[in-house]
């Protein structure tokens, strides 16, 4: 009987087709590459290093940009005139845009010269000279594009000008113009614009001499400006208000007078917050309608440095592209022992940068980013605690190595020890755990020794870290290691090392503060304390389950009052928390950065300061003002010594630990070498992108069957409908025919 | 009709004034303005004097929601949430807190959320109701409990399940397609396929057996007799008569989400890289960024409103009986 050709034989028809369109179109827009990459067929081959970013940076202006994810892009396009030495370690400062590391010289308060040598209360000003070098351009940029007459071409848009532009890339025109001393001093002024908020205003004010009083001058002008409607928003001319502090001596100089004596001035000269904005780029992006299309000099930055932001699409992707403007600059040819021998200085003396184009994508989820990076599409990786076990095997001694399944892949490992610390602090405004009392401190020892770090850092961080015996991390002057470091109230050494001390010893210190058995001699009742958190889900609730663990060593009974992060930084303002955790980033590899966490100048509690747990100790103090304005040595080693000492008798905080960082590179990422304090790394890394397309082919071979496999099941699922179709119309033919 | 249009437009208004006011209220439950500051101005070395300016900057400075100092009507008018919601009554958005344009930003990113929205739901549409005609096709048969039990599997399973699972069976072990990312234009295609087909596998159990439901009942009317009795195919009369007279609660379910589908998916977005509006929210309120919320929230129910609106007008369309009045 012929069965006329029903809807099902159409549907297959065009599924076949559909399938074959879709093989074809894959098999076009693929080009030979694997299937699953993520990038354009045309950049297979290329030099560019892939990378990603989880959350957008929210500033890109160097006078706002202070968090990592900014940095990661500010330091390869700004140049401040310092920078970190790539390879030496300890960390140390040379010249970037600079002809040389400025020496400052000291002016007492009738601003006449002292001698170098005298004394920090003689010094009312320290005086640096800067000297840049010439023949340094800016990127290619619209700001500065001129016509043939030598006028701005975009600086006076109207409305209508604007119309077909969504961003940077739609001005036809750019130029470029000579870094100038000028540009230097124009970025110091703008940490003090009322508009900027910058983050190191409150800082730097306190330094740079009249940058207080300049803040104060430029809000009055905006006001005015803001109120005469000349120009809307109201665009400051900042060169029409001198700065006392920071002023042009010539061409290629300039000079920042600093108030008193502050070597640590110089780290802050490595910084973005330092580097050069041209005049050209403010009066660009302040016209009416950039801000409105999201085109500010906070989203597209002008730098002279060897990359320039050429896409920037924080929703999706951010590229880096080589500057063709850029100077060149020579791979170091000196390093610290073991450099050559791990390779490091293979590229001494080739031009810089080597790569030519960076692509971040946006990546918000860990395991997709991990799966990319196997797949050869990423070619750095951190390691999170989802992929930590399949990347990482820690041996019975403790030492750490790859699994054989990422060595077999050429995955290499480095790891550096962080320029960080986390710890527990004691509010020392606390009647119970705070204070100087003999009670107090062996109650804060008796914790400190029951806060097992080590278990910690093997359970919470895989391992990542060491244990903290001071605020200073290794790398940092005036740390100690071995005997020497340790923290005696908390450890006792070993021909293993440090150990620390029995729970015993803790509760013996405990009852020796008069709360034996976690009671309270006075009042027989149980001694409870209060942890004040921050954070919620699975993760943070084991962790502040361990925390109970470890007060509950010593019977003590520990309180966790959780609650968002802004209802915490309020009890910390106001100096209500009783225990907090706490963590500190070094801003510049000195030991006044940390050591000043813990100066009771800078106390949380009204003076809103970093020293969290209100800390003072007058010989504390003492010694910290003598330690800072100190060069290096042995005297200051010294003193050091015993502030730390005084800190570890005052337990202010149960030192925690110094995180250690974990990077995983593929075997074409060359001059891996981890440096936690430079910003602008990128342009010593260099890829052999054959060797990479190479893996990624043998890595991401298309597997076809298993799409068949599925076809068939699902032919296997729509025959017995089929079927059953046409058994249920030709019934109901032969039905029609009776 | 218009008069009805106009009218429902008119209840539109208070309904996005108590949207926003509850927005506000909750929104300033959990941050006061010196914590949204401090948020903006980081962690390190943030001043109480900078806190301040930041507020007077982006207009925190003024009481919450009734300024007992002014006089008048300005004890209303002088206030965060006036400032702050009066605007947004003329779709002007604003800048967000971190300076952004965020008319820009919704228009940029709501392409990538519709460029997995639409296909997922015209394909999922597509799928799932042929998968919900065959089980009413086969009512009581072993392939309808088949289909069913499928469905109650398919129903239970979570939906990060299914895009876990998805990207590591294409894309880790198979390399048919990029675990995630995107680009504009027609090479989406390559990224948007799998969140497709994951989008459409997933929801496969819930509207297939809610489209069963329909279908059946629908089925079982007199009108259906009557066409099978005078030897209508059973295809034709599935997809041309039932299918046309079960539409109006298909379109209940369909047409109120229209509009939101520019709102994009959070946790899809998230997973595969995409840039769509799905998680812009959720970006918004972990970086305590109240323009951005209360923008976001405020066109969700415009989008919302319009959407039932539309479910209202199309009811017209496809039920000529039904009048609007």
């Amino acid at each position: 009987m012929h069965v006329p050709n029903t809807g099902f034989d159409r549907l297959g028809g065009f599924l076949r087709g559909l399938g074959w369109i879709l093989v074809s179109i894959t098999v076009t827009a693929c080009g030979d590459q694997p299937w699953n990459s993520p990038y354009p067929p045309d950049q297979a081959d290329r030099n560019i290093l892939y990378s990603s970013f989880s959350a957008r940076p929210k500033h890109l202006d160097p006078a706002q940009s202070y968090s990592a994810n900014e940095i990661v892009f500010t330091g390869q396009i700004y140049e401040p005139p310092l920078q970190y030495a790539f390879l030496k370690r300890p960390y140390q400062l040379e010249p970037l845009t600079a002809t040389q590391i400025p020496e400052p010289y000291y002016l007492d308060s009738n601003r006449q010269r002292l001698p170098d040598d005298a004394p920090t209360d003689a010094i009312a000003f320290s005086v640096y000279d800067i000297e840049i070098r010439p023949g340094i351009r800016y990127q290619p940029h619209p700001a500065f594009a001129k016509d043939d007459q030598g006028a701005f071409i975009y600086h006076h848009l109207k409305a209508t000008d604007l119309q077909d532009v969504s961003s940077l890339a739609d001005f036809p025109r750019t130029g470029t113009r000579e870094l100038v001393a000028a540009d230097y001093v124009y970025e110091i002024k703008r940490l003090a614009h009322p508009h900027l908020h910058s983050p190191i205003f409150g800082l730097m004010a306190d330094y740079i001499v009249g940058l207080k009083d300049y803040a104060v001058t430029l809000s009055k002008a905006a006001e005015k400006l803001a109120k005469s409607g000349e120009s809307s928003p109201p665009v400051l001319k900042l060169d029409d208000f001198p700065l006392e502090g920071a002023s042009v001596l010539d061409r290629y100089h300039y000079r920042v007078l600093v108030r008193g004596k502050y070597p640590q001035f110089r780290y802050w000269l490595a910084m973005p917050f330092f580097a050069p904005v041209p005049w050209e780029a403010d009066v660009f992006y302040q016209q009416p309608g950039m801000k409105e299309r999201n085109i500010t000099l906070d989203w597209y930055p002008v730098g002279t440095g060897p990359y320039m932001l050429t896409v920037n699409d924080p929703n999706r992707q951010m590229v880096l592209e080589r500057n063709p403007n850029f100077r060149g600059e020579a791979y170091p040819d000196q390093g610290e022992p073991g450099d050559a021998a791990a390779g490091f200085l293979k590229d001494a003396g080739r031009q810089m940068p080597f790569i030519d184009k960076v692509v971040y994508s946006l990546e918000k989820e860990a395991i997709p980013t991990w799966n990319k990076f196997l797949q050869g599409y990423y070619d750095v990786s951190g390691v999170s605690s989802d992929s930590f076990d399949q990347a990482i095997q820690i041996g019975s001694g403790g030492d750490i190595s790859l699994t054989p399944g990422m060595q077999a892949k050429g995955i290499h490992l480095s790891t550096a020890i962080s320029s960080s610390e986390y710890y527990m602090g004691f509010n020392m405004l606390d009647p119970v755990v705070g204070g100087q009392s003999e009670r107090a401190r062996l109650l804060r020892h008796a914790i400190s020794i029951a806060m097992d770090y080590e278990e910690y850092i093997s359970i919470f961080a895989n391992g990542r870290g060491i244990p903290a015996q001071s605020p200073l991390p290794p790398g940092i002057f005036g740390y100690r290691a071995g005997k020497a470091g340790m923290n005696p109230y908390v450890y006792d050494w070993t021909p293993r090392g440090p150990k620390r001390k029995s729970v015993e010893e803790a509760r013996r210190l405990l009852a020796k503060a008069g709360y034996p058995g976690g009671r309270d001699v006075k009042t027989g009742k149980p001694l409870t304390l209060y942890l004040d958190a921050t954070g919620n889900g699975p993760d943070v609730s084991a962790l502040q389950n361990w925390i109970r663990k470890q007060f509950g060593k010593l019977d003590i009974q520990l309180q966790i009052r959780s609650t968002d992060y802004n209802r915490f930084q309020d009890k910390m303002l106001k100096g209500t928390e009783q225990i907090f955790q706490w963590g500190w980033n070094a801003d510049y590899p000195d030991p006044e950065n940390f050591l000043f966490l813990l100066y009771s100048k800078n106390a949380k509690f009204k003076k809103n300061g970093e020293n969290a747990a209100n800390y003072s100790n007058p010989e504390y103090d003492r010694l910290f003002e003598q330690m800072k304005n100190m060069a290096n040595g042995p005297q200051r080693q010294a003193i050091i010594d015993r502030m730390i000492d005084i800190l570890r008798r005052d337990a202010p905080w149960a030192f925690g630990y110094h995180p250690k960082q974990f990077v995983l590179y593929h075997d074409w990422y060359f001059n891996a070498k981890p440096n936690l304090m430079a910003n602008n790394v990128l342009k010593y890394k260099r890829i052999d992108p054959q060797l990479r397309e190479q893996k990624r082919h043998e890595w991401n071979k298309p597997i076809v069957w298993p799409l068949g496999l599925i076809a068939l099941l699902v032919v296997l699922m729509v025959i017995p409908a089929v079927v059953g179709y046409r058994r249920h119309e030709n019934r109901r033919t032969l039905a029609e025919q009776r | 009709m218009l008069a009805y249009i106009i009218r429902r437009l008119l209840y539109a208004i208070p309904i996005l004034v108590g949207v926003n006011l509850i927005t506000f209220v909750l929104f300033f439950v959990v941050n006061s303005p010196d914590d949204v500051a401090r948020m903006h101005l980081g962690m390190k070395h943030v001043t109480p004097d900078a806190v301040e300016k930041w507020k007077v900057e982006h207009g925190y400075d003024q009481p919450l929601l009734y300024n007992r100092d002014a006089p008048g009507v300005e004890q209303l008018t002088d206030t965060i949430f006036f400032e702050k919601s009066v605007k947004l009554f003329a779709f002007e958005f604003g800048s967000s807190d971190a300076g952004r344009n965020i008319g820009e930003d919704i228009s940029q990113r709501m392409w990538p959320s519709l460029a997995i929205a639409l296909p997922t739901l015209l394909l999922g549409l597509l799928v799932h109701i042929s998968f919900a005609m065959l089980l009413a096709f086969f009512r009581g048969s072993y392939l309808d409990l088949s289909g069913v039990i499928l469905s109650v599997v398919l129903m239970s399973i979570s939906g990060l399940f299914y895009i876990i699972a998805g990207q590591f069976l294409f894309s880790k072990v198979l390399h048919l397609v990029p675990i995630s990312g995107y680009e504009p234009g027609w090479q989406a295609w390559r990224f948007v396929l799998l969140p497709v087909v994951i989008g459409v596998i997933s929801a496969l159990g819930s509207s297939g057996r809610w489209y069963r439901t329909i279908f059946l009942e629908e089925i079982g009317r007199d009108y259906v007799r009557t066409a099978r009795a005078k030897g209508l195919p059973e295809l034709k009369l599935l997809f041309t008569h039932v299918l046309k007279n079960a539409m109006v609660p298909i379109l209940t379910g369909i047409v109120v989400v229209l509009p939101l589908l520019f709102m994009g998916s959070l946790i899809m977005e998230s997973f595969f890289g995409i840039p769509g509006l799905g998680s812009y929210t959720i970006e918004a309120i972990q970086k305590q960024d109240f323009a951005i919320v209360r923008a976001m929230v405020f066109l969700g129910s415009v989008l919302y409103i319009l959407g039932l609106l539309l479910t209202d007008l199309s009811y017209t369309l496809v039920d000529p009986r039904i009048r609007l009045s």
